[in-house]
Formats: structure tokens, sequence, C-alpha cells
């Protein structure tokens, strides 16, 4: 079975589908890298923020 | 960085064959209807991420969604079946069966939720392609 860390499995869900959504949202290679590294960017960077927020919160 | 959508193309294919096959294929196995129309490329990642997720999530001792009792366990069931025939074969060998106790088997119950879903969208987008209204 696998069992990865809390913050292993935020990677790997955003970079599964940051790929997807940029091969499906935009047309051209160069696009589809910039838009899927974007969405990585912001799975990743929305996740730290909001886990921050939650920490502030429980104190 | 430019986050400007897709620009929609004029149809320039033919509505020759039948237009739903790579739809149909797409939700049927991740990525093949992106392979039916030569974009071997792109199917390869789709059906690597695709297939990736939902392995994951069951390797996660994730729960497959069976029975609709309630709103939730509707929903779940739709997002599963998008992952078609990944779906359709798990549920004949008894995967995902198992019910949730552990966080991260939670999350594989969303892995597998989202791979479906997403393999919705490469569906829809492997149809857009066919029709011409994407490049």
């Amino acid at each position: 079975m696998f069992h990865p860390s809390h913050f292993a499995a935020v990677l790997l869900f955003s970079l599964f589908a940051s790929t997807v959504f940029g091969i499906t949202m935009r047309d051209t290679p160069q696009r589809m890298f910039r838009y899927g590294a974007y969405c990585f960017i912001l799975f990743i960077g929305s996740a730290i923020v909001l886990s921050w927020v939650m920490l502030l919160i429980a104190r | 960085m430019s986050t400007t959508p897709n620009k929609p193309v004029a149809g320039k294919k033919s509505d020759e064959g039948f237009v739903y096959l790579p739809l149909i294929a797409g939700w049927l196995f991740p990525g093949a209807g992106h392979f039916l129309q030569g974009k071997w490329i792109r199917g390869m990642l789709l059906a690597v991420s695709i297939v990736a997720m939902f392995v994951l999530g069951l390797a996660m001792q994730g729960l497959l969604y069976t029975s609709v009792q309630d709103i939730l366990s509707m929903l779940g069931v739709a997002g599963d079946l998008g992952t078609g025939l990944l779906y359709l074969l798990s549920r004949m060998f008894g995967l995902g069966a198992q019910p949730i106790q552990t966080t991260v088997a939670d999350y594989g119950t969303k892995f597998i939720v989202v791979a479906g879903l997403l393999n919705i969208i490469a569906a829809v987008d492997a149809h857009n392609l066919r029709t011409g209204r994407k490049s």
C-alpha cells in the first residue's frame, strides 16, 4: 500500500491535475506547459497558504 | 504569465465518420481519444496522469463508490464513472471496496473521483479536436 505524507499527496495531485489542465485548456505545446506550470504553482501555493490560515485559526 | 484562453478555431475538420468516437474512446480509456487522432504525446501524458492518479488512489486504499445511498455517494459514483473501463474493471476485481479508515484513504478516494472528472475533461478535449474547435 501507498502512504504518502500530506504534502506529497498535494504534490502528486497538483502534478497530475495541472498536466491535464495544461493539455486540455491551451492549444500550443508552449502555452500548455506555461498554463500547466501556472496551475501547479497555484495549487501548491494555495495549499500552503490555506494550511497556515488553518493553523492560525486553530490557535 | 499568459493565461489567455483558447481562441475558437473555425471548423476546419469535416464531420465525416462517427464524430463521437474520440469522446467515447477517451471516456473508456484515458488518452484513447487523442491517440485516435494521432496526438500521441498529448494522449500519453493524459493517460499517464489519469491512470496514475486512479492507481495511486486505489493504492492509498481509497474507496470506489458503488451505491447511491445519498447525494454525496451519487456524486461520487458519477465522478468514479468518469474513468470508464478502469472503474468497471476495478469493480469487477473487487478493488477499492474497503471502508475508509485513515486520512490517506480519504485522500485516495478523492484521487479516484478527480481522476474520473479529469478524464471527462480529456474526453471532451478529444471531441473538440475531432470537430475542429481546437487544434
